[in-house]
């Protein structure tokens, strides 16, 4: 059903681009119309009534009414606003990475109220503290799961027999886990630790809070970052531009050490 | 570019498509700025082809604080009357501009061309980041303020140049945010007026 001429919608705002002297475009993510972009006018202004309630990573209610092209916010009133994540640049990168994959996962208007739910929760446990790259993680595998993409964690994709606890292998390309026999010989096939591939199951198929009673150390996180960044970049056929900063970030020393691994 | 103007002459269709190549020039506006140099008499058009070839030739950036400049080291930099002891960083050289209508900062400046935008791919590498860090180095500059925009971009780029200068031992500050003038409160939004509240200051 199109929506009507004007309408109201709850969303949260994954980017912004310039547009002419004093205009944004703002690309919202909604819980019923998916994503959407729309004109917000004259935000670039110093007294504008709609800026500060259209920032990226606010959950805001906006208006819109339809435009001939692209639908105008007519008013916004922020809800959250996740302050703690605008002051701590660790949690912030994770955050920007988070919207960027919704952003990139989701074609315009395409049906969206989970994928919402999972952005909404992730900002949340972000914006807490939870430890942003396990927060990052769970976001990750669900988002495969809801968008479809799930890797296959539980049988050999080459022989689909099911997988024992040993030294297994991870293809992206293959779309799941492969057994000691199909791994060595699969393209684009690494290495996968026993505790890797259990914690991948759960981040795949628990809740965040089964996930938090999993203890993971930094050589287990990162291994685990590793793969699902890897399944990632290979399922969108490019780069996630936003892992560059993490990854920046990380390299300079500038991550707080706690709330690396749990 | 798909042919706006198929029976125009050659050279007008010409001109059309490079004015319309330009930031916010739509075709309409093309057409009518080439029809309004046709007409304009030949001293017009000259001085803005010469204009336009001088800026290409002459502007450059700045070796010191990267603003745009046709001299170098730029006016500001040069002026012995500027305070020397700080430095205020801007995204832009138009956030200069802006700054000097205030006339109440006399310190100097650094551009950064640009801000941290990791979802763009445009990370501190892109920006005068080096630049500045290399200025900085056995300078007399006891202040740096951190003038980016106050919004997710500009934020994230002051708090990673301040993890960057504070191990310098210098003095970092961040413009205050808060309610601009003529503003409603009714309007602002949670954020801008809890900084306003925390940046709040005795009535004198």
């Amino acid at each position: 059903m199109p929506p009507p001429r004007v309408y109201k919608t709850e969303a949260i705002v994954l980017r912004q681009r310039k547009l002419g002297e004093a205009d944004k475009i703002v690309t919202l993510y909604t819980p019923n119309f998916g994503k959407l972009e729309a004109v917000a006018k004259g935000v670039r202004r110093p007294k504008s009534r709609l800026a500060g309630h259209l920032e990226v990573l606010t959950y805001t209610s906006v208006m819109l009414a339809q435009g001939r092209n692209l639908d105008v916010v007519t008013q916004a009133q922020a809800i959250e606003s996740f302050a703690p994540l605008r002051d701590d640049l660790h949690r912030l990168s994770r955050a920007l990475y988070a919207a960027e994959l919704v952003d990139r996962f989701s074609p315009e208007g395409a049906e969206s109220y989970h994928i919402f739910q999972l952005l909404l929760g992730t900002l949340r446990r972000l914006a807490a503290g939870a430890g942003a790259d396990v927060v990052l993680r769970y976001f990750e595998m669900q988002l495969l799961n809801l968008a479809g993409f799930q890797p296959q964690l539980q049988h050999c994709v080459g022989c689909q027999r099911p997988l024992t606890p040993v030294l297994n292998y991870f293809s992206a390309a293959a779309g799941g886990v492969l057994c000691p026999s199909c791994g060595p010989g699969t393209v684009s096939s690494r290495p996968l630790s026993v505790s890797a591939l259990k914690v991948m199951r759960v981040l795949q198929s628990g809740g965040f809070g089964d996930v938090l009673r999993v203890r993971i150390g930094p050589p287990l996180a990162r291994e685990v970052e590793f793969h699902l960044r890897a399944y990632v970049i290979h399922v969108l056929e490019r780069d996630v531009r936003s892992a560059a900063f993490i990854d920046r970030l990380r390299r300079e020393g500038v991550e707080e050490l706690a709330g690396v691994s749990d | 570019m798909p042919d706006v103007t198929p029976s125009a002459a050659a050279p007008v269709a010409r001109l059309i498509e490079e004015f319309h190549k330009l930031p916010g020039i739509g075709p309409k506006s093309a057409q009518r700025l080439t029809y309004y140099l046709l007409r304009a008499p030949q001293e017009e058009a000259q001085a803005l082809a010469q204009a336009i070839l001088e800026v290409k030739e002459k502007i450059a950036f700045c070796s010191v604080c990267q603003n745009v400049t046709d001299t170098d080291p730029c006016l500001i930099c040069e002026d012995s009357q500027r305070d020397r002891s700080m430095i205020c960083v801007v995204e832009e050289p138009l956030d200069i501009l802006a700054l000097e209508r205030t006339r109440s900062y006399h310190g100097l400046y650094h551009v950064l061309h640009g801000v941290i935008s990791p979802m763009d791919g445009i990370g501190p590498e892109d920006l005068k980041v080096e630049e500045l860090l290399e200025r900085l180095k056995g300078s007399a500059v006891q202040e740096v303020i951190l003038a980016t925009n106050p919004n997710l971009e500009g934020e994230a780029t002051s708090m990673y140049l301040n993890r960057l200068l504070r191990p310098l031992g210098l003095r970092v500050t961040r413009l205050a945010r808060g309610l601009p003038t003529g503003a409603d409160l009714e309007y602002a939004d949670d954020l801008t007026l809890s900084r306003a509240l925390e940046g709040r200051q005795e009535v004198t």
